[in-house]
């Protein structure tokens, strides 16, 4: 009975990834999303059949009983943070809500799997973090004067930065993050937050040249203390938001062009100048001639994804623990090994329809400070996905980012978890204003046939 | 009045020009989220068609710890003759860990190889397969229940359990090896190579052999032995001077005098022979040095250098087991003296037994090179077939035409040349001999043998070396016959 389960389970997960991912096509390409309730609700069904299955597997696969009420424990949280946000903020993105605790769901399977103990500890930081999220979105639609801080945001996030940078610990060879009472931040996590509500502060009050420039000198500050921190990967991922910002607040592909050219040189003199950027290089041109060396990480990331076939080997029956920091660089590798390529991609395709979302609730937005803030986080968001994702498959060099809510790491679930309500937040302000417009047509009607 | 005019004109232009911007900043983020979908999808492709096309090469890598979780998994599949004979299986011991055992003992230790201390031979090249289990999930349900290993696919190779006792019974106690091939399929039905061992005690001979550097024993000299082909080279060279002279070939003439010089060199025939006045047909039947060493040193170096590259030298050979790489390194730069020796196969041309085989199978096959393979199929526990290799082109490495004159010019040995110990035999056999002189001492050569039967529709290709035993004619032709006989007997 047992084999049985685990054998065909694999197949159902399979499937219900693919499910899952065609009702996640609808709302993003309907005109008005927040009337599909029969779908998201399928969405809920889909998602509880998935956690389930998974949490069966592991079940059987350990025999640790304890993983039962962790399970119900997951379930609980989970569903009240689905129920609360509908009592709360009925007008909110149930796709990125329902994608959200997907998502959770999905990292605290894995990381289940991979080491029980961290688990439960992210499960701890997850809650806590849900519950001081749940206020942003209020936070955001109520505060009108959050684009009034501009400076404020640029120079908190900086001064973070350089902190981080003089003080932090070291870690993996890259100073990331430093202790406070015990717990260790990661703040290039959070302060991306504030870097793209500072560069939308800057944008939305001119777009002239004199502000693009001051502009790219702040956001060349930021990228270049992340450098200087040896976090080359946060470096890309502003520096990306910040270009795609600029393109989309002027329209003017000549800054798209410079933008893309200075990081395309900017890359080849970190290359020249940096030993570390180069053995990363190398370790993507041909890991296997370093096999035993720089090239380990990505060759066992490699096997993992090469071994689990279109189905995975199933839960608890790969070896993704022999991938050095696969709970938090490589967890997508791991998700292929054991629950395989067609529910990796299924992953992917959720991960890219949280971001066109975002970007058609930036579409949306008729204040160009919202517009370019919901833009710019969904850039860094899914440039961040790109890279840690493209990395594990040697599709790109490696940068050594996390895997957005999934990947173990409380600063990093935490950022993402405060990303995706603060874009609840602008949807919130993008649906009020739907509903002003809406009556402010009607007033007008009332009052032409009133003139009549 | 004018006042408000104005700037109600300036407004209404101002928000004309927002609109504006608003739709191409639109279009812009509408690009940007298309490009990043684009991105998204290349790299899903890559990602599928990386993961479905390399899983074998990856699990065969040693620094991948996920065989061992086949190991546990999974008793080692067998690997069996092509008549079914067991060559290698597996049995569970009580504590969970397999024993490898090969009924046959030494007999197939460089063919179908090893397992224990890295893997050799079939052993290598099947372990994928042979880690694998394909039987019904009820039967793997029913296994674990019972605390079983579930049986990994067995491997049906294309080795003949009857050639292979020939061939290692001919070689005896003589240091060489045998290639024994279908020229029509490619397939190989017998490898052997000695001095041999047996592969159940490696782990316990391991530090033996690893000390006695001198016999080479775990070497498989049939495809990584690279030795000097001797006078089996005049093939190649004969092939040369064909291409080269298309029209003109059958007119060519030489008056051996025993030896031939081109400043100092001199090049002596095999035990100084003196074999008058011969064309290519009887320079070739009776391996004369001296005519070949001038057909050498008419040749374009340049077009020899191509026939040469084109017969697999200097190049990777189309086989999944280990092998040595061939030289013959002729050049515009070559001297006489070079040429002279490459063109009879001395000095420093090298090049294994496979590969010779290789080039007879050619010569046999109409010119056409069937790709080498050892493993036939791969079937389940149950039998049912899981995968099926059929035989497989590599290439047309000559023509049918150069290849119908080769075959004249190798039968003419065994009717007339250093093979006529063949030439009473019931089937009608074609070959080159080869006495490839080693060390620089003039006594000390290397037996060759070089052959195929029969002419009229070539089935076998068999290559011999006996390293130090003398000359071809005398010591490899009657073995490769012990083959042929064998062959035909049934």
């Amino acid at each position: 009975m047992e084999q049985y389960i685990t054998e065909y389970s694999k197949y159902i997960i399979a499937i219900l990834g693919i499910i899952y991912v065609l009702t996640t096509i609808w709302p993003v390409f309907a005109k008005n999303e927040e009337k599909l309730g029969l779908v998201y609700g399928f969405q809920t069904l889909i998602f509880f059949l998935i956690h389930t299955s998974c949490f069966l597997n592991l079940l059987i696969r350990t025999e640790n009983i304890q993983i039962i009420f962790f399970y119900i424990f997951q379930l609980v949280a989970l569903y009240t943070t689905i129920i609360l946000y509908y009592i709360v903020y009925p007008q909110a993105n149930r796709l990125i809500v329902n994608n959200m605790c997907l998502l959770m769901a999905l990292g605290f399977v894995i990381l289940t799997r991979l080491n029980y103990n961290k688990a439960i500890k992210q499960f701890v930081i997850v809650i806590i973090s849900l519950a001081v999220s749940l206020i942003v979105p209020e936070l955001i639609s109520r505060f009108k004067k959050l684009n009034e801080w501009t400076w404020f945001y640029g120079a908190f996030g900086v001064g973070i930065l350089g902190l981080v940078l003089v003080l932090g610990a070291v870690t993996k060879g890259a100073k990331l993050s430093f202790s406070l009472a015990g717990i260790t931040f990661q703040p290039s996590e959070f302060v991306k937050i504030l870097f793209v509500l500072f560069i939308a502060g800057l944008l939305s009050q001119s777009i002239d040249f004199k502000m693009v420039l001051l502009s790219a000198v702040c956001a060349g500050a930021h990228v270049m203390v992340l450098v200087a921190s040896k976090d080359l990967g946060s470096a890309l991922i502003y520096f990306v938001g910040y270009v795609v910002m600029v393109f989309a607040a002027t329209a003017n592909p000549i800054y798209l062009g410079c933008g893309f050219g200075g990081g395309a040189g900017a890359a080849y003199l970190a290359y020249r100048l940096f030993s570390h950027v180069r053995v990363r290089v190398i370790a993507w041109k041909d890991p296997w001639s370093v096999i035993d060396g720089a090239g380990y990480q990505i060759t066992q990331s490699l096997f993992a994804i090469g071994c689990g076939g279109l189905f995975g080997l199933g839960l608890c029956k790969g070896s993704p623990k022999s991938i050095p920091y696969v709970d938090t660089d490589f967890v997508f590798s791991a998700v292929a090994e054991e629950l395989g390529v067609i529910f990796a991609v299924c992953l992917l395709l959720i991960y890219l329809s949280c971001f066109l979302m975002i970007v058609k609730i930036a579409l949306s937005m008729s204040n160009s400070f919202y517009r370019i803030t919901a833009l710019g986080l969904g850039t860094t968001y899914i440039t961040q996905v790109f890279l840690t994702v493209g990395g594990g498959i040697k599709f790109i060099p490696m940068t050594g980012v996390t895997l957005p809510f999934i990947s173990y790491g409380g600063s990093s679930v935490l950022a993402s978890i405060l990303t995706f309500s603060v874009v609840q937040g602008l949807y919130l302000i993008s649906e009020n204003e739907k509903k002003k417009r809406y009556e402010f047509i009607a007033r007008r009607r009332a009052e032409r046939r009133r003139y009549e | 009045m004018n006042n408000r005019l104005k700037s109600d004109k300036a407004r209404r232009q101002y928000v004309t020009q927002m609109r504006r911007l608003r739709k191409k900043s639109n279009f812009a983020i509408i690009g940007f989220a298309g490009f990043t979908c684009a991105l998204f999808l290349a790299m899903i492709v890559y990602f599928g068609i990386y993961s479905m096309t390399h899983e074998e090469e990856l699990i065969n890598n040693s620094f991948n710890a996920r065989q061992q979780l086949l190991v546990e998994e999974n008793r080692r599949g067998r690997i069996l003759s092509r008549n079914g004979e067991i060559l290698a299986e597996s049995e569970t011991g009580e504590d969970g860990k397999d024993i490898r055992k090969y009924p046959y003992g030494n007999l197939f230790a460089h063919s179908v190889g090893y397992t224990g201390n890295g893997k050799t031979g079939i052993e290598s090249a099947a372990n994928y397969n042979l880690l694998q289990s394909h039987i019904s999930t009820s039967e793997k349900v029913q296994n674990d229940i019972n605390g079983q290993k579930n049986p990994g696919d067995d491997v049906i190779t294309s080795l003949d359990v009857a050639l292979q006792t020939v061939a290692s019974e001919a070689l005896g106690i003589y240091k060489g090896a045998i290639v024994v091939s279908n020229p029509k399929t490619g397939e190989i039905l017998a490898m052997v190579s000695k001095p041999d061992f047996d592969p159940e005690k490696i782990a316990e001979q391991w530090d033996d052999f690893m000390k006695d550097t001198e016999s080479g024993r775990l070497i498989n000299r049939a495809s990584q032995g690279l030795y000097p082909p001797g006078s089996t080279c005049k093939i190649i060279t004969a092939l040369a001077y064909i291409r080269q002279n298309p029209d003109t070939y059958n007119k060519y003439g030489f008056t051996c005098k025993g030896y031939i010089t081109s400043g100092d060199e001199r090049i002596n025939c095999y035990h100084g022979s003196v074999h008058g006045a011969e064309d290519l047909v009887t320079s070739f039947a009776k391996s004369c040095n001296a005519s070949f060493a001038n057909i050498g040193l008419s040749l374009d170096k340049k077009e020899y250098r191509e026939t040469v590259d084109g017969l697999l030298f200097n190049s990777e050979l189309p086989v999944q087991f280990i092998y040595g790489k061939s030289v013959m390194d002729i050049s515009e730069d070559s001297t006489d003296a070079d040429v002279m020796q490459d063109a009879i196969g001395q000095g420093r041309t090298l090049m294994s037994p496979l590969h010779l085989n290789l080039i007879t199978q050619a010569v046999a096959n109409d010119g056409v090179l069937m790709k080498p393979y050892l493993i036939r199929q791969v079937i389940n526990a149950d039998g049912n077939i899981i995968k099926d290799y059929q035989p497989e082109e590599y290439s047309q490495i000559m023509s049918t035409d150069e290849s119908s004159i080769l075959k004249g010019l190798m039968r003419e040995v065994v009717l007339s040349g250093t093979g006529k110990k063949l030439k009473d035999a019931s089937y009608s056999v074609a070959g080159k001999t080869g006495s490839a002189e080693y060390n620089g001492v003039k006594e000390d050569s290397h037996a060759w043998f070089t052959g195929f039967a029969p002419v009229e529709d070539p089935e076998i290709a068999v290559t011999v070396i006996i390293e130090g035993a003398g000359s071809g004619g005398d010591y490899a032709v009657p073995i490769a016959g012990r083959i042929f006989d064998k062959y035909f007997e049934k």
